[in-house]
């Protein structure tokens, strides 16, 4: 059972087209979804000035599409592919928030840039200047942008739980793209109007922080990362493709002659051909789901005329030149 | 929660970790940046070489050098040994004298700054009045006469710098004895020359810049005789019996002038202008040598030193501006001239001595100071352990280059090397842009050539090396001769030497360029005529649509090419499209060479000359690889860069010296150049990105690669996508090799995924020892490797170190370096690293060096991080590209572009200077410089250093900082007599210096 919660607070369910729309569209910056058991959900809870009130219509959601036939168990978490969430909120400050995008077998890019900037910290001293890391820029239809979670201006105060204090720009370039298939993200949103109130009965939408009605306020960010466990990382990571050139030994053309016309490029095309299939083999499930997924990611850009992903290389920027 | 579990808190290992590993660096090999002064004492045959970023490095017989560094990294403006002393005094640009002296510790020399002063003038003066123009160590070793841009000259004394105010010779004081006429016209302006004398110390002879030269009586305070000059002064120069000297003069010309004991007022004895075309041949002086002199309008270009000597003269051309040079004499005190045997010159760029005692005064072959960047360095190859046999044909093909040089020793032979002979012959080879390799000897302290080089005549250039040199017809006039080796301008780029590969056991030596030609080469002992093969290797095969952008492949000589002996070229192997060759590897024992570039990779047999196979690895969009990183746009974006980069190398490595106040500042520069608004762009690889194709590195191995019953040979290459291709090889026996093809099979390929580069693959044996170089264990060098138990599969990427199984290629254990330091891997290799306490005891690890310029020694086959040192500026990426790692723990980087730097990463292998300066008794007078440390602590001066002995050179350094602290606050000798006696006596080294701490501190309390 999906549900979102509207600008008054109101839990009103996702079922059709219409109300998916109207619930994205009045979602600024965050959309806050609420999944619950279909044997749980209390159908009184729902607001009343819903467009759609066909609760036989309810349906629960499916990896590859948001309509569901009615009375179907929700399937189980793994069938989801989460993108992105916010974890570790009852840990953190309030003006912290920290991002975990997931990217892996997902085609869309990251999405976006950081470069050097100051941030004004309290220290014993009074306020100091301290260099920072910032956002600088989206990249639009990016995975950073799809998920509403970080904007332009935020600082960036960890990266998978290594503090980027006294790293240089490029090593932090450097620690995020090690980190690109599950990034987690510390920033200090520059906007701070929309940070998750924990006395509220919505807990944001991290899949993992559980009630986090006990305040924190005071605590200080904090290393641990709680929601995250470096081994469930390591089997989050995909493993490197192996692929056995082998098989069937390919005999390559004998050559008699010093001219390379006669040469082939050896178990090329096949080989290609077969990390193809081994791709589609090893992702089975995922692959499949991929393009759904973009869908879903696209049309849940708060750009209410649902554009799609806007063509790659559209908007392209010349990274570093790293010399070797 | 692995990477909680950090290692390090084993004592055993921590323990054992102190015997095995230990960063030092130690001795800079090659010619210094940026020459500024040069000086040389006569009495001890020491050179000094200074430099604009505030060094001095001393020079004497090969392995004697010392090192020091001037803390206020300012240039290093005059250089004067003090007479029969072991000591010399430094003048910088910001008129600040440095006191130097060479002190015996634990029986070997050290260089230790003692003092530093700055003159300043009389109250009310301006700044310029204290401005330091010329500096005389008089031969009394007492004092120092000081001539300034005042035309005043102060005298102080050594070694207090303490000014004897009434002995200051002002110019009113010798405008008194000069002519009224001639005073009317010229005030005496700044002090141009100070000589002393030959034969009375008390007479110092004093030029002005205007051209008047007096000679001033110390004694009486008077000028006994004056010579009014009309030139502006240069230079002036005494005769050796102090009969004559000659004063040279801004106009190109030089004059003689007479001193005798009746003619107060002196008239010229001749003028001469050496560079007019109507020049006479005069009996005069065996031998005068001037630098410039040249007409300024037709030769203002060149950079010369004329040697003339009766009717020979020559005019030696430097490749480079000339700093200075001496001459060095070997005459008998009591001779009526000089007897020159050699001249030095220093020039920018490279350090010449010409022999004068033979004829046609060649040049001699230095033991140092070589010119590494004659041409600029493009990479570089280490190769350690050198079996004799070879070496001694390198070097004896290397002699035969050198016939041209004279066989006088090396003049400048101070010192004693008492340094343990190396432990082994190691031989660092280094690629140049013009296409030459040379090959230098670096087993030792003295980094020294043996051995060049060159593929330039495989192919046909614009410069043909035949014509031109030496063209110089005999009447030509002035009698220009050109010397020296530098010569950064390259004829043609794409001659320059990318990669390197020597088998220290065969003399198969593979060297590739940057158009993609593959040059396999084998040691011959005599000069051969012969045809070089050529094959070509297409490397995109039948991909379609490419078109390749870049430089074309470099024309080949038809027919029979004449080599020297030495290494001959017989095979050329030419990629297409003519690329870069970013790899290369060479397998001596199955006769494989295979080489890679952003393409793709080859494998040649170079027995059969034959290809075996080509892999193309490129990515179909990938678009600029297709260009080539040379075309027409993209080359001068690259030479920019490049330039930029040579700029800032320049820049960094003279401020890699700069320390204290300075350093600061440019902190905070570098803090704001960092503050500029620039934006990384944080995406995840794809394949798609460029140059994924790049072949980063290509590794032979006889591994299980299909079963884990049958070994057999195989190729691995890594590219900058994070692909791993392992190719399986069927090499025919030895009895059939020349019948039967090679044959080559794709096994596996592997895909990381995290994509990055992969910059190294090794294949450890069941002992989890790397699998040993091709004909080691022929050669009975090394322990045929366990083929019993599983082998291992070590694939290093700029990211990650990663284990796998063979043949199943299944991850076994990694460490992911990026992801939680934010470095990235720019170079590995493995090395071996020995205790230093217990003899048998030895270990393989990998030496990492970081793209922060950390050094990092990861454990193999765990993969836990042993040890880090900071050792390059993390901005000074010439120095990390530059870096190479030797096979037992050492390594060498680029601190500038002519300059090694030579560290040291093991306990037990150390290459270090460690020499001895013995000062010849002098017999005369008074206090000869006290060697012994209680006199030293005994004489009531404030700056005296006391010497003591430590074990080990880091706490060395830190007592004497301490000691001098202690000193300078003025403390009472007697307790720095009782702290050395109590160091003497105490054994416990640790116990000592924590107690001098505590003491000090105690004292400041």
């Amino acid at each position: 059972m999906i549900g979102y919660a509207d600008v008054h607070g109101d839990l009103l369910p996702i079922n059709n087209d219409d109300n998916f729309f109207k619930a994205v569209s009045s979602a600024h910056p965050l959309l806050r979804v609420f999944i619950q058991r279909q044997d749980e959900v209390d159908y009184s809870n729902f607001g009343t000035n819903t467009l759609s009130r066909k609760k036989k219509a309810l349906v629960t959601l499916r990896n590859d599409n948001l309509r569901r036939r009615p009375h179907i168990n929700i399937s189980m978490p793994h069938d989801f592919r989460p993108v992105s969430s916010i974890i570790d909120v009852d840990i953190l400050p309030e003006t912290h928030r920290r991002v975990r995008l997931y990217r892996h077998g997902c085609e869309k890019p990251l999405g976006f840039y950081i470069r050097d900037g100051t941030s004004v910290r309290v220290t014993p001293h009074g306020l100091e200047k301290v260099p920072g890391i910032f956002i600088s820029r989206m990249v639009p239809g990016g995975l950073a942008e799809s998920t509403g979670l970080l904007a332009v201006n935020d600082e960036v105060l960890e990266v998978n739980g290594i503090e980027v204090a006294g790293k240089t720009l490029d090593q932090v370039t450097d620690m995020m793209i090690a980190n690109s298939h599950n990034l987690i993200i510390t920033v200090k949103p520059a906007n701070q109007r929309n940070n998750i109130i924990r006395s509220s009965r919505m807990s944001g939408s991290s899949g993992q922080s559980t009630d986090s009605t006990a305040s924190h306020h005071s605590l200080p960010t904090s290393h641990v990362l709680q929601n995250f466990h470096p081994d469930e990382m390591e089997s989050d990571e995909e493993a490197d493709i192996v692929i056995e050139g082998g098989l069937e030994p390919q005999h390559i053309p004998k050559l008699h002659s010093l001219t390379s016309s006669s040469l082939s490029r050896i178990n090329g095309s096949s080989l290609s051909h077969r990390l193809q299939r081994d791709l589609v083999l090893n992702n089975n499930s995922g692959r499949e789901s991929n393009g759904s997924i973009h869908k879903l990611l696209s049309s849940l850009k708060t750009d209410p005329r649902h554009s799609l992903v806007i063509p790659r290389g559209g908007i392209e920027e010349d990274g570093t030149v790293i010399t070797l | 929660m692995r990477r909680f579990l950090r290692p390090g808190h084993d004592p055993v290992r921590e323990r054992l970790k102190r015997e095995l590993f230990q960063f030092n660096k130690t001795v800079e090999h090659g010619f210094p940046h940026q020459p500024s002064a040069l000086g040389y004492s006569p009495f001890l045959h020491l050179m000094a070489i200074g430099t604009r970023s505030g060094a001095i490095k001393l020079y004497g017989a090969p392995g004697v050098e010392f090192v020091g560094l001037h803390e206020e990294n300012n240039t290093v403006m005059q250089i004067h040994f003090i007479p029969d002393q072991c000591q010399l005094v430094t003048l910088l640009d910001d008129n600040s004298l440095h006191l130097w002296s060479l002190k015996q510790h634990s029986g070997a020399s050290e260089l230790w700054e003692d003092h530093r002063f700055t003159l300043k003038g009389p109250p009310g003066s301006p700044p310029s009045a204290a401005q330091i123009t010329a500096v005389l160590p008089h031969s009394s070793r007492e004092v120092l006469y000081l001539g300034t841009e005042s035309g005043n000259i102060f005298v102080v004394e050594l070694p207090s710098f303490g000014v004897l105010e009434d002995r200051t010779i002002t110019s009113e004081a010798v405008l008194r004895w000069i002519p009224e006429d001639y005073c009317n016209r010229r005030s005496c302006e700044l002090v141009e020359a100070l000589q002393e004398h030959p034969k009375n110390p008390d007479q110092i002879l004093i030029g002005y810049s205007r051209g008047l030269i007096v000679l001033w009586d110390r004694q009486n305070n008077k000028v006994t005789h004056h010579f009014l000059g009309s030139q502006q002064l240069e230079n002036l120069s005494w005769q050796r019996d102090g009969s004559k000297f000659i004063s040279c003069h801004y106009d190109g010309s030089y004059t003689q002038w007479p001193v005798s004991n009746d003619n107060r007022q002196s008239l010229p004895l001749e003028n001469l202008v050496p560079y007019e075309p109507m020049w006479d041949i005069h009996n005069g002086l065996p031998y005068i040598i001037f630098q410039g002199g040249m007409p300024r309008a037709s030769y203002g270009d060149r950079h010369s030193i004329s040697v003339i000597h009766g009717s020979q003269q020559i005019a030696f051309d430097f490749t480079s501006r000339v700093i200075d040079f001496f001459i060095i004499f070997s005459s008998e005190p009591t001779a009526e001239f000089d007897d020159p045997s050699a001249m030095v010159v220093l020039a920018e760029e490279e350090l010449i001595v010409i022999d004068l005692k033979s004829a046609g005064w060649p040049a001699v072959h230095p033991p140092y100071l070589a010119s590494l960047h004659c041409s600029a360095i493009t990479c570089s190859h280490h190769v350690s352990n050198i079996p004799l046999k070879l070496w001694e044909r390198i070097i004896s093909a290397g002699s035969k280059q050198n016939v041209h040089f004279s066989n006088m020793p090396w003049p400048i032979d101070g010192g004693t090397n008492i340094a343990p002979d190396p432990p082994q012959r190691d031989l660092l080879l280094t690629g140049h842009e013009d296409g030459t390799v040379r090959f230098w000897d670096a087993s030792g302290v003295c980094l020294h050539l043996l051995y060049k080089l060159s593929t330039v005549r495989v192919f046909l250039t614009d410069a043909d090396p035949n014509d031109n040199m030496n063209t110089m017809g005999e009447d030509e006039w002035p009698p220009l001769r050109k010397v020296g080796t530098f010569d950064p301008y390259s004829d043609d780029p794409r001659l320059g030497i990318q990669k390197i590969y020597l088998c220290k056991y065969s003399g198969y030596l593979a060297v590739a360029g940057t158009a993609g030609q593959v040059l396999v080469m084998e040691l011959n002992d005599e000069g051969a005529e012969h045809v070089v093969d050529h094959v070509e290797a297409d490397l995109l095969q039948d991909q379609e649509g490419y078109r390749w952008k870049g430089h074309e492949k470099l024309k080949t000589r038809d027919g029979p090419v004449q080599f020297e002996a030495g290494f001959q070229p017989f095979v050329l192997v030419q990629c297409q499209p003519p690329a870069v060759v970013t790899s290369l590897a060479l397998h001596s024992e199955w006769k494989l060479v295979a080489f890679g570039t952003s393409h793709g990779f080859g494998l040649f047999d170079h027995q059969q000359k034959r290809l075996v196979f080509v892999k193309c690895t490129l990515h179909p969009s990938d678009q600029l690889a297709l260009e080539g990183p040379l075309s027409r746009v993209k080359s001068l974006k690259k030479s920019l860069r490049q330039s930029f980069r040579r700029i800032r190398r320049s820049r960094v490595s003279s401020r890699k010296r700069r320390g204290g106040a300075n350093g600061k500042f440019d902190q905070g520069i570098l803090q704001e150049m960092e503050l500029a608004p620039v934006q990384r762009k944080i995406e995840a690889r794809s394949a798609e990105d460029s140059f994924t194709g790049f072949v980063r590195t290509l590794y032979f191995a006889d591994t299980f690669l299909r079963d884990s019953s049958r070994h057999c040979p195989s190729l691995w290459a890594g590219t900058n996508g994070g692909t791993v291709y392992a190719f399986c090889l069927r090499v025919p026996p030895a009895e059939r090799r020349m019948d039967e093809p090679v044959r080559a099979e794709q096994a596996k390929e592997i895909q990381l995924m995290h994509r990055a580069p992969v910059v190294s693959i090794l294949v450890l044996d069941g002992r989890n020892i790397p699998l040993p170089e091709p004909l080691e264990v022929a050669h009975d060098l090394s322990k045929s490797p366990d083929m019993q138990g599983s082998h291992q599969l070590l694939v290093v990427s700029e990211e990650q170190f990663k284990v796998f199984t063979l043949p199943k290629v299944s991850s076994k254990l990694k460490l992911k370096l990026t992801a939680l330091e934010g470095c990235r891997v720019r170079k590995v290799m493995v090395a071996n690293f020995g205790s230093c306490k217990t003899d048998d005891y030895n270990e393989n690890d990998l030496a990492v060096l970081t793209n922060l310029g950390d050094i990092q020694i990861i454990s193999l086959p765990f993969l836990k991080l042993q040890i880090r040192y900071p050792c390059i500026r993390k901005e000074d990426v010439s120095g990390i590209a530059s870096c190479v790692f030797t096979k037992y723990g050492q390594g060498f980087y680029l601190i500038s572009p002519s300059e090694f730097e030579r560290f040291s990463l093991s306990t037990k292998w150390l290459v270090e200077p460690r020499c001895v300066v013995d000062v010849p008794e002098v017999s005369s007078n008074n206090h000869t410089h006290s060697r012994s440390v209680m006199e030293n602590a005994s004489r009531k001066s404030s700056q005296c250093l006391f010497s003591v002995t430590f074990p080990f050179p880091g706490v060395q350094e830190e007592v004497q900082v301490t000691m001098e602290k202690m000193v300078s606050k003025n403390y009472c000798t007697q307790y720095s007599m009782m702290t050395c006696k109590f160091f003497k006596y105490c054994s416990n080294m640790e116990r000592c210096y924590f107690l001098l701490k505590k003491r000090e501190s105690k004292k400041r309390n």
